[in-house]
């Protein structure tokens, strides 16, 4: 009976200090979501600034330019997966990768070769894994993205774009996401990177009139160094959601597993009693059951 | 537009705001050379040299912003300029996060 009160203490011991960490987990992911929702608004002037400039750009010369020509077939598509670097986030990682496994079985039945980049180790793990290959990686700042990080990704992605089909280059370039919609909602989404469809998502219906520009230099120049830094700041936006996400995610992962804790330390403090209860009484019995034996004699 | 106008300006960074007020001049370096906007400008849209932009606010010393790239458009006296990287260097009177 001592051993079974010995087993109930040591659980209870160790789900204590697990809680711990849980507790401490998510007190981190609470302050860091704050810093990291702040930052998706402070990209926002840059994000905007630079949309009206393309859309003005865009509407007001009718010229192609490769990045937004639509190529006559799409042979072969790149798909750029964002996931954690972390795991302890719930199924953020997961719900991406899953998203991005649909994405490459749809252009897979469209007859399309796909090619892989990553952010994050668990992105990178879940290839390793699998055995399967991808292009390139970029780890280490999933939780906190840097811009520099954001150029690197639309350079290499730009560089694979410019490619010739014929030498291993893309046609397409696809971004896997997660969504920052709120505190418990973060959904995985898919965007068509390149070619570019200038679009304005948020108010394409509050009928601006852009006014009539003139270029300095000629448009076609400053639509070439406006188009590579209109997807750095999509990729970044992209990574800031991302982040937000996975702290979101992490959050909330972490409560519920702090709350299962203090539940399993209840139950556990229960079934301590419980055995210490039965320990006494039969230790109770034993003595008077001596006793009667003792006077009965 | 009344010649007496003001410039609204606005710099943006990649990551974060760097600074908006009125002004009355500002000065700015493209690929083809040296503007100048004052109020009442016509719309460009100009591609940004590396170098340094010179902005006089309405009230105060004038404010030199190191930058290393980007864009700026003008329109009806909003300037918007957008910069890979923005630091402001000189006398600072705004602050810079």
């Amino acid at each position: 009976m001592g051993a079974q009160i010995r087993v109930y203490r040591q659980k209870i011991a160790s789900t204590t200090s697990t809680r711990k960490i849980f507790k401490a987990m998510e007190l981190i992911a609470t302050s860091r979501i704050g810093r990291a929702r702040s930052r998706v608004a402070s990209s926002l002037p840059y994000a905007n600034a630079i949309t009206r400039a393309v859309s003005a750009v865009a509407s007001q010369t009718e010229f192609d330019h490769p990045l937004t020509t639509e190529p006559a077939e799409v042979r072969r598509a790149a798909v750029l997966v964002m996931t954690s670097d972390r795991g302890l986030a719930g199924s953020y990682s997961a719900s991406a990768l899953k998203q991005a496994e649909g994405l490459f079985e749809k252009l897979k039945s469209e007859g399309k070769e796909t090619k892989a980049y990553l952010v994050g180790r668990k992105a990178q793990a879940y290839f390793d894994f699998r055995r399967r290959p991808y292009e390139q990686v970029w780890t280490g700042d999933t939780d906190a993205p840097k811009f520099e990080t954001a150029r690197e990704i639309g350079k290499a992605l730009l560089d694979d774009f410019a490619t010739d089909y014929a030498d291993g280059g893309v046609e397409e370039i696809h971004v896997v996401y997660t969504k920052f919609r709120s505190m418990v909602v973060q959904e995985p989404s898919v965007i068509r990177l390149l070619p570019l469809e200038v679009v304005d998502e948020q108010d394409s219906s509050d009928a601006e009139l852009l006014p009539l520009y003139e270029y300095e230099p000629e448009p076609e120049r400053v639509l070439d160094a406006l188009l590579p830094r209109y997807i750095e700041s999509r990729l970044f936006a992209a990574l800031l959601q991302s982040s937000a996400s996975e702290l979101a995610a992490r959050q909330r992962a972490m409560k519920s597993a702090g709350d299962n804790a203090t539940e399993l330390i209840k139950k556990y403090t229960r079934l301590r009693n419980t055995a210490r209860q039965a320990e006494i009484t039969q230790e109770l019995s034993e003595i008077v059951a001596g006793a009667d034996a003792l006077n009965a004699s | 537009m009344a010649a007496n106008a003001e410039l609204e300006v606005e710099i943006v960074a990649a990551d974060h705001f760097v600074w908006s007020g009125a002004a009355t001049m500002v000065r700015a370096r493209t690929s083809d050379g040296e503007i100048g906007i004052l109020p009442g400008h016509s719309p460009v849209l100009a591609i940004l040299e590396e170098g340094e932009l010179v902005i006089q606010p309405v009230s105060g010393e004038r404010i030199v912003v190191g930058v290393d790239g980007g864009f700026f458009s003008v329109d009806s006296n909003r300037v918007v300029i957008v910069a890979d990287n923005a630091r402001i260097g000189g006398s600072v009177t705004a602050e810079a996060r």
